[in-house]
């Protein structure tokens, strides 16, 4: 196939790595120069991860992920806007100024939330899945978790719930090589965290995590059989991230060894991008969509620079459904 | 009406609300098995599917739970005793309390967390917690602590039909008393709606859970010596009552706050300090905690019992605040 009309599901991979990193790298830039508070974790060398996994989803399909969660909600169709505005704080912001960077979660696209507790939508995605199952819809839950947490109990209950009770969810580890300045091997016994499935009983699939068609391909047969009331799967992409555990931090905290360039040098976007053009894509057609994708970020920062902060009764919303009263004596001073 | 037990409460509760909406399901280890009698019958009525015995895996059942809400599902969780929420602290407190809020009110978390306060009876320190204080200090979590039967079913059901994660802390040293239930399906307690136990006017004692009991018991005792005292149950701790509670000392002017769990920071340390920031001007002496002091609690009952608040100890309490007020002289 060699058709590059805007509809071909292969441009649509490229389309949403190509935002991620590119989303990204503005962010990574406004925030050196002070612009969105807080800590700032980036998925940059990671995009085929997601994107890969989570174009094998159908928008119905939930989701949950982590801290470093700018690539997940973008891999599964987000819109900029709120996400730019959420990492400025702003009202308009997709958690309305109460997330920030680690919580990019759009639930309108099935994301059930990003949370920055390690390990902790383990047993979240298990109960997603056996909500859907219970309502008898065929839809399913995915898990991103890092190799870090995977040395987590929560990830091993929500684990080992999804098995038992053979709900529809994918486990998505994504083996980025270290848990903060932790390397992998000094974190997680065995070779492999993928090889764990066997003590569920569930399949175990590694795959190259710089691949988005294998990523891709691996989590679309984990879905078939989830849809199909099989259970689980545990799938681990063996990935690499390129900045430091959060940016801008004064310090590294990663240790980089000699194979830091080799996988730089693999690159999941370019390698995409020259399948692409093997296969007969024009360049000047994946050059328009970057250069589509660079008005888009400038759009969502326009937007977040333009819209206003929470009033400061938003601080005391969405704790429960009914808003909560500011009290006196703080309101005197906010 | 009929005269029933609190655990029969409960399981009424559960009953009428799970055959009211479909979306409501029980998980939890063994409730098919029925231990404590709350989930009689309820596999022959609603299935496996909806009554479901749970991996011994607190975090990984509660946090599911927290999941299934969000895509719809009103979960109950029977988590037993209460000392074992601690392996899902984490779920409790980062996804379920704050999920709805961090995500700016995009998700919705209606589920109920049961759990019973298992203490008085020789179970030893690690069995006989009474955490609830642990909770209020955690914003996103509704508490309810009914103290009789009544209050069970109509909290509980309020409970499950709200939209909001609730715990819900069932005492045991009131499961077996009976009381009046009605058997109407919208038997329903607001939360956050105190009840006024017993008038009076001498002296309010405000009860936490089964130490609402105990204050009955002392205030039967006080009035013996001409001291009459108001019995306030606040019945939910989160949202905590305050209004009725400050209604009630500013009338007596002294007040007293039983409360069986361990005193630092505890519900009772909440509610006397909400006296003396808003009634100071009507108190007539000092505000007291009657509560389990911060030592843990042993197994052999000569020594375990006497931890725990007493009618003795409150009878002690009240003639203190008010022989201390009499012995100023005029
Ligand atoms: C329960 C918990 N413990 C520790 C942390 C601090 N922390 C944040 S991210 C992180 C490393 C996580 O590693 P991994 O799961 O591999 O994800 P990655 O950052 O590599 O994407 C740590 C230790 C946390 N947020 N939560
Ligand atoms: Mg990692």
């Amino acid at each position: 196939m060699t058709t590059t009309g805007e509809n071909d599901p292969r441009l649509e991979k490229y389309r949403r790595m190509q935002r991620i990193r590119q989303f990204e790298a503005k962010a990574e830039a406004i925030h050196a120069a002070g612009e969105i508070p807080g800590a700032l974790h980036t998925y940059a060398g990671m995009e085929a991860s997601g994107v890969g996994a989570c174009i094998a989803l159908r928008d119905d399909d939930y989701m949950v992920g982590t801290h470093r969660s700018h690539g997940h909600p973008i891999a599964k169709g987000a819109k900029l806007r709120p996400l730019m505005a959420e990492l400025l704080g702003k009202v308009t912001g997709i958690c309305k100024g109460k997330g920030g960077s680690m919580h990019l979660s759009d639930f309108s696209m099935g994301s059930l939330g990003e949370t920055s507790i390690v390990g902790s939508g383990g047993p979240v995605a298990a109960g997603a899945a056996l909500g859907a199952k219970l309502q008898g819809l065929d839809r399913v839950a995915l898990c991103f978790f890092g190799d870090g947490a995977s040395s987590e109990g929560a990830i091993h209950e929500g684990m080992n719930l999804a098995a038992v009770w053979s709900l529809p969810a994918i486990f998505v580890c994504e083996n980025n090589r270290f848990g903060m300045s932790t390397p992998t091997d000094k974190a997680v016994a065995g070779a492999n965290v993928a090889d764990r499935a066997h003590g569920y009983g569930i399949p175990g699939v590694i795959v190259d995590g710089q691949d988005v068609d294998a990523v891709e391909a691996a989590v679309r047969e984990a879905v078939d059989r989830a849809r199909a009331g099989k259970g689980p799967t545990l799938i681990e992409t063996k990935t690499y991230r390129y900045g430091d555990h959060a940016v801008n931090m004064g310090r590294e905290l990663t240790p980089r060894g000699p194979e830091h360039d080799d996988w730089v040098a693999r690159d999941p976007i370019t390698i995409y991008r020259k399948r692409l053009v093997e296969a007969g894509v024009a360049d000047a057609d994946l050059d328009a969509i970057d250069s589509a994708i660079a008005d888009e970020v400038a759009d969502a920062l326009q937007f977040a620079r333009d819209s206003d902060y929470p009033v400061f009764a938003e601080a005391f919303d969405h704790v429960f459904v009914d808003r909560l009263p500011i009290p006196a004596d703080v309101s005197a001073h906010a | 009406m009929a005269r029933v037990t609190y655990l029969e409460a409960i399981h009424q509760a559960q009953k009428e609300e799970m055959a009211r909406d479909k979306s409501v399901f029980i998980m939890g280890e063994d409730v098919r098995c029925n231990v404590f009698g709350t989930t009689t019958g309820f596999v022959d009525q609603f299935g496996e599917e909806r009554v479901r015995d749970t991996p011994i895996s607190e975090n990984g059942f509660i946090g599911a739970a927290g999941g299934a809400a969000m895509v719809g599902m009103r979960p109950i969780v029977d988590a037993t005793i209460s000392s074992f929420l601690f392996p899902a602290m984490d779920q409790i407190c980062s996804i379920i309390a704050k999920s709805r809020y961090i995500y700016g009110g995009q998700a919705r978390l209606p589920l109920v967390i049961r759990s019973c306060l298992f203490y008085g009876n020789s179970n030893a320190a690690q069995h006989s917690d009474r955490p609830y204080s642990m909770f209020m200090n955690m914003p996103g979590l509704k508490i309810i602590a009914p103290s009789n039967a009544s209050d069970m079913k109509g909290l509980l059901k309020a409970a499950i039909r709200s939209d909001d994660p609730v715990l819900s802390f069932e005492d045991s040293t009131c499961w077996m008393a009976k009381g009046e239930v009605s058997d109407d399906v919208d038997h329903v307690i607001p939360l956050g709606k105190g009840d006024i136990k017993r008038e009076g006017s001498d002296l309010t004692i405000i009860g936490v859970a089964g130490g609402v009991n105990v204050a009955l018991n002392a205030a039967k005792k006080l009035a013996e010596e001409g001291i009459s005292a108001e019995v306030i149950d606040p019945r939910t701790l989160v949202p905590l009552d305050r209004e009725l509670i400050l209604q009630s000392v500013r009338k007596t002017g002294r007040a007293i706050c039983v409360d069986p769990a361990h005193m630092t920071c505890s519900a009772a340390s909440e509610i006397a300090a909400t006296i003396v920031e808003h009634a100071f001007d009507a108190l007539r002496g000092p505000v007291v905690r009657v509560t389990t002091p911060d030592t843990h609690l042993p197994f052999s009952p000569h020594i375990e019992k006497p931890l725990y608040p007493s009618v003795e100890r409150i009878v002690d309490a009240a003639r203190r605040i008010i022989g201390a007020e009499r012995a100023v002289p005029a």
